[in-house]
């Protein structure tokens, strides 16, 4: 402990000589699985990244076998683009914040495991293809209707709060970790919480509100927010820490008011 | 081309290739957008403080005019003035536009935007959402651009890297050539107009705060193809970034906008925790050198005097770092207005910046530089537009914090309405027929084969890291016109023994080592035209400093560098720039500003 309660990061004690990256491999969509390890000497601040780059300089492995270099995706290293993310020791999360220092202590081993996450399209080794993530967030309008980009003054005033509470929902990166969790995301029967956040982050803005209809009724559908089976698995693997079973709530709420409304006018 | 429909072909997503498409769409016009990962995921969001707009809501009396002299003096008159005059008149209504896009800014009590100090003035400025700024602005363009996404007026390429533009006989941009990076597939992209938005080149030095997609490698492509290049040896090294060993992770501005102190222990020695040295034994030497400004001046002076004072040997533990304190500000401010940046820091080097002071060192971030562009975002070559950091307009010597985000907007805006009335009036012709794009694919194609079948057993990352290890002991903070010459025919070296590498993936689905390959030969050309620059320009001013020429040296310099592509070196010139609204003078920030 330092002062103000503030609890210093447990480092390894004997750090070792060497650690192991066992990486599952694939050479293209549909071709079978298999797994190399790699062996690498251990420095302090490594991540996951700084480790796969070294193996991508000389791709041989823990045994002595020249292999191809591990392919994986990359971009901020800075856990704000999204990119980078892949399954840890089990865990669903970006390997540019995943340091190796820590997953040691964390399973008491000398092996760092990595798998590309199994909800989407796996193109090679650990690189996925997320882009139905965009797509759901096409289903669900997930902008404010302007008149146009030309000069129209200030926007609506909004407090402070729910400014807050919507750059909370605006910080999602679309990395996809919420929906690899997810018991119920997969074969494209359920939206899954990314895009529902999305939209509750729209239909909380002042004009965003005037065509919250249209995001709702994108939510309404067979792969939509009724199949959110409430297993909360999303917001525990969010690295951002978007509100996520909130807004799958709230806009639930806002689906019932809305068909009650609805009702109403006709 | 659609029927006779104008199309725009746009490369990078990032703030600037998004606003420049947003604009084009709106007008009814199609755009192709290249980028080499999803837009979303574009460098842009890693931009952390504000947005800068002399919207003036704090009662300080600011106007753009105060902006443009902050920018223009900042970046020790080096930019022609009016695209600066320009830019900063539309910055308040870029700032609003954002807003009703619905990003969410911090705001006032009353519900209207806040605005935050920065580097190099004296007004608070800068809008902000949290410490994420430019992920949220980002979004905001992605969202409008995939509306235009739905309606067909914008079709995205994502996972696709240009490679180079088609140029028909008279040099006449027609077009590009990209590769899927998947595949490998080369594809032919005609287009009426060709707007590069593609960032900076921070990979030249090998770790930067920058993105692993910021090789400046299309760039570099349109410059061996006649672009010229401007002031490519101004590089903005960052005051504060935390080292690691795969990047230099940036630790925003906004940190001191928001009162964050650099200090070292006076006693080189002190081996006491620095909550434990008491501030008679601190020495806040930014604080103390400048007192107008302090922590807030810009920040090729903050790198400057933080290098300095860790070579003469007041680094923390005799280390290349300074502290950066926060701990004197309320911990609930600093999670509301900064915790972005703070987790960043905590999940890297594990202290917890709320109580304990923070270990920085200056890391390259930025490229003043970039290609020539007219007051219109024109490039020399006709249909070849360029926005955002990819191009040199703005920022003159040294960029103040927080006119990045406007300026990428900015340049879109611009590049926009200029692309269109060039479509507009451009003489179509033969150029469907003529064969020019069949023959750049051809050229391309050959480029790969011969890299695949390369088998000279050259290491291509262990090449990039030696000329990333050069560029950034040599042409960075301080130059030395032996040790600059050294750089260069070092990097004549690396580009002799590139051509001998072996690429190590036998597997070409979805393999980096062609594309890399291939981004390293582009890289190593703007590493000469960054290393020549400095070396020719004999003075100092803005991020360009040589102990030897310590003083800005108008007579000569006040010029903006130009280089042109030949085989052999780029080739130099110096054009005058435009100071017609600002009179140039000495900059000075010990003290508060008078003029203007």
């Amino acid at each position: 402990m330092s002062t103000n309660g503030h609890i210093e990061k447990k480092r390894l004690e004997t750090p070792p000589a060497k650690f192991k990256l066992k990486i599952q491999r694939r050479e293209k969509e549909g071709a079978p699985v298999t797994w190399d390890t790699f062996e690498l000497p251990y420095r302090r601040n490594l991540n996951v990244i700084s480790a796969l780059m070294e193996v991508r300089k000389n791709p041989v492995t823990a045994d002595g076998r020249a292999t191809t270099p591990p392919v994986w995706d990359m971009s901020c290293l800075e856990q704000v683009c999204g990119i980078c993310t892949m399954v840890i020791d089990g865990r669903v999360r970006q390997s540019c914040s995943a340091l190796i220092d820590d997953l040691l202590i964390a399973s008491g081993s000398d092996t760092v495991t990595l798998q590309p996450m199994s909800k989407f399209p796996n193109v090679r080794d650990l690189k996925v293809d997320r882009s139905k993530m965009f797509d759901h967030l096409k289903q669900v309008h997930a902008w404010v209707e302007l008149d146009g980009s030309h000069s129209l003054g200030p926007g609506p005033a909004i407090s402070n709060e729910v400014a807050q509470e919507r750059y909370a929902l605006s910080r999602c990166m679309t990395c996809g970790c919420c929906l690899e969790a997810c018991p119920q995301y997969g074969d494209d029967n359920y939206i899954g919480p990314q895009a529902i956040a999305q939209a509750r982050l729209f239909n909380m803005h002042p004009v965003g509100k005037t065509d919250m209809d249209d995001r709702l009724n994108g939510l309404m559908g067979e792969d939509g927010i009724t199949n959110c089976g409430n297993a909360q698995n999303c917001v525990q693997v969010c690295p951002m820490s978007v509100p996520l079973t909130k807004a799958i709530y709230e806009t639930n709420r806002d689906i019932t008011v809305n068909a009650l409304f609805g009702w109403l006018k006709k | 081309m659609s029927s006779n429909g104008i199309k725009i072909a746009i490369v990078g997503g990032g703030l600037a290739g998004l606003a420049a498409a947003m604009k084009i769409a709106e007008a009814g016009h199609e755009v192709d957008l290249i980028s080499v990962v999803p837009v979303k995921r574009s460098h842009s969001v890693c931009a952390q403080g504000g947005i800068n707009g002399a919207v003036n809501t704090k009662g300080e009396g600011d106007s753009p005019a105060k902006h443009l002299d902050d920018t223009v003096y900042g970046g020790d008159f080096l930019a022609n003035q009016p695209p600066v005059q320009r830019m900063c008149d539309m910055a308040p209504e870029i700032i609003y536009l954002f807003d009703r896009m619905g990003v969410p800014f911090s705001r006032t009590k009353e519900g209207l935007l806040d605005f935050r100090r920065f580097g190099g003035t004296l007004h608070h400025r800068t809008a902000f959402a949290g410490a994420s700024t430019g992920q949220q602005l980002l979004y905001a363009l992605d969202e409008q651009v995939r509306k235009f996404e739905v309606t067909g007026k914008v079709r995205k390429y994502e996972g696709w890297e240009m490679l180079s533009l088609v140029m028909d006989d008279h040099q006449v941009c027609r077009g590009l050539i990209a590769m899927n990076l998947q595949t490998l597939e080369l594809k032919a992209f005609k287009a009426d107009a060709v707007i590069m938005a593609t960032g900076g080149p921070g990979l030249v030095f090998g770790k930067s705060t920058n993105s692993q997609t910021c090789t400046g490698s299309a760039v570099s492509a349109a410059y061996q193809q006649g672009a010229r290049y401007a002031n490519g040896e101004f590089i903005q090294v960052h005051p504060t970034s935390i080292p690691g060993e795969d990047k230099l992770r940036l630790m925003s501005e906004s940190a001191r906008g928001e009162g964050g102190r650099v200090w070292v222990p006076r006693d080189p020695g002190d081996k006491r925790k620095p909550q434990d040295i008491p501030t008679a034994e601190r020495w806040y030497f930014l604080e103390e050198k400048y007192p107008a400004y302090g922590n807030l001046v810009p920040r090729d002076i903050a790198t400057r005097e933080i290098f300095q004072v860790c070579l003469d040997g007041f680094g923390v533990a005799g280390e290349n770092q300074v502290y950066l304190d926060l701990t004197h500000v309320p911990a609930e401010t600093l999670t509301r207005k900064l915790g972005a940046i703070l987790e960043i820091y905590e999940m890297f080097v594990g202290d917890d910046p709320r109580y304990v002071p923070m270990r920085i060192f200056p890391g390259v971030h930025y490229s003043m530089g970039g290609l020539w562009v007219d007051f219109e975002q024109r490039t020399n070559v006709p249909g070849l537009l360029a926005a955002g950091e990819c191009d040199y307009s703005i920022h003159g010597a040294n960029r103040l914090g927080a006119n990045s985000l406007v300026s990428c907007v900015y340049g879109g805006f611009v590049a926009a309405p200029a692309a269109i009335e060039y479509a507009k009036n451009v003489e179509r012709g033969e150029t469907e027929t003529n064969g020019i794009y069949d023959a750049e694919l051809k050229r391309q194609q050959e480029i790969n084969d011969s890299i695949i079948k390369s088998e000279g057993g050259e290491n291509q990352y262990k090449l990039h890291e030696e000329m990333g290890k050069w560029m950034t002991d040599n042409v960075t903070v301080v130059r030395y016109n032996d040790k600059l010459k050294a750089t260069d025919e070092k990097l004549i070296e690396l580009q002799d023994r590139l051509k001998r590498i072996s690429i190590n993936d036998s597997n070409l689905w979805a393999t980096q080592a062609v594309p890399h390959a291939r981004q390293l030969k582009n890289m190593l050309e703007l590493a000469r035209v960054i290393t020549l620059g400095a070396l020719n320009r004999n003075e100092s001013r803005g991020a360009h400093y040589k102990p030897e020429f310590p003083d800005r040296n108008d007579e000569e310099y006040m010029k903006t560098t130009i280089a042109e592509y030949s085989a052999e070196a780029p080739v130099f010139s110096y054009e005058p720039i435009d100071v017609s609204l600002v009179e140039p003078r000495k900059r000075d920030y010990s003290k508060g500003k008078s003029a203007s």
